[in-house]
């Protein structure tokens, strides 16, 4: 017996506890340390589906990128404010019928599907094939996707430009 | 405990994520919790990209994973840009006091 039922397993306890800690903590700050965490925690799914250069993407992009301007930007926008930031949540009845009846209606149409076809064996190296995809079959969405991130720097220094 | 972990049960742990991501979104009041909350949904369609790619043996989902996670990058770089905007200009957190367009 693998290993990778008790990894799936002790890797989806940590994923759904620290999302709901994310949503459901006063403190703004804990909150994004909590998404530090289902970040991580989803650079690990990512490894038990051998995909290790998604999984090394999301640890930089997101678990580093991302969590690193969302502290930034509390931490500005308090000193902007001059108290902390504590959010309360509001209509929790609501919030709470709303994604019930997403998570009713996905698994719905997700436990009704037929059994998909068993993990197959891995093929070749997917980091290979994933550099071989990005520069042939989908060159144009990647060529595209520099234009958004030049679009993306153009609004960030326009953004960041000093009062006139 | 079967010998390995089905398709499905990567699609309902995903659309677990997703739902707590859209509560965050709902219920949270401030600008950046609601941010947060839509980078739970967004990382929760990441897993089911990474899951049917494995299991169908499909690069195309890997590829797509790797574009969304820069575009959702980006996205957050501006989105808390334009956060951090507007407490310079109305020095407010919550999401409700921003009804500058209200007819």
């Amino acid at each position: 017996m693998s290993l990778e039922p008790i990894a799936f397993a002790a890797l989806a306890v940590v994923l759904i506890g620290s999302a709901l800690a994310v949503v459901l903590t006063k403190n703004l700050f804990h909150s994004v340390l909590w998404l530090a965490l289902t970040l991580t925690g989803t650079a690990g799914i990512f490894l038990t589906l051998d995909a290790e250069f998604i999984a090394a993407v999301q640890l930089l992009l997101y678990a580093g990128g991302v969590i690193t301007i969302a502290v930034f930007a509390i931490v500005v926008t308090e000193r902007l404010v001059g108290d902390r930031i504590t959010q309360t949540s509001r209509q929790l009845w609501n919030g709470g019928i709303i994604a019930g009846a997403v998570l009713v209606g996905v698994l719905s149409f997700v436990l009704r599907a037929p059994q998909g076809p068993p993990r197959p064996p891995l093929a070749e190296d997917l980091t290979r094939a994933i550099g071989e995809a990005v520069l042939t079959r989908f060159v144009l969405p990647f060529e595209l996707l520099a234009l958004l991130f030049f679009a993306g720097l153009l609004g960030a220094i326009y953004f960041a430009r000093p009062d006139d | 405990m079967p010998a390995s972990v089905s398709l499905q049960a990567y699609l309902v742990l995903a659309a677990v994520l997703f739902a707590i991501g859209l509560f965050g979104v709902v219920t949270r009041r401030t600008t950046i919790g609601i941010l947060l909350g839509i980078e739970l949904m967004l990382n929760s369609v990441n897993i089911n990209l990474v899951a049917f790619a494995r299991y169908h043996g499909d690069v195309a989902g890997l590829v797509f994973t790797v574009f969304t996670i820069s575009i959702t990058v980006a996205e957050v770089a501006l989105g808390l840009a334009l956060v951090i905007l507007i407490f310079r200009v109305r020095r407010t957190a919550i999401a409700d006091h921003l009804d500058l367009l209200r007819g």
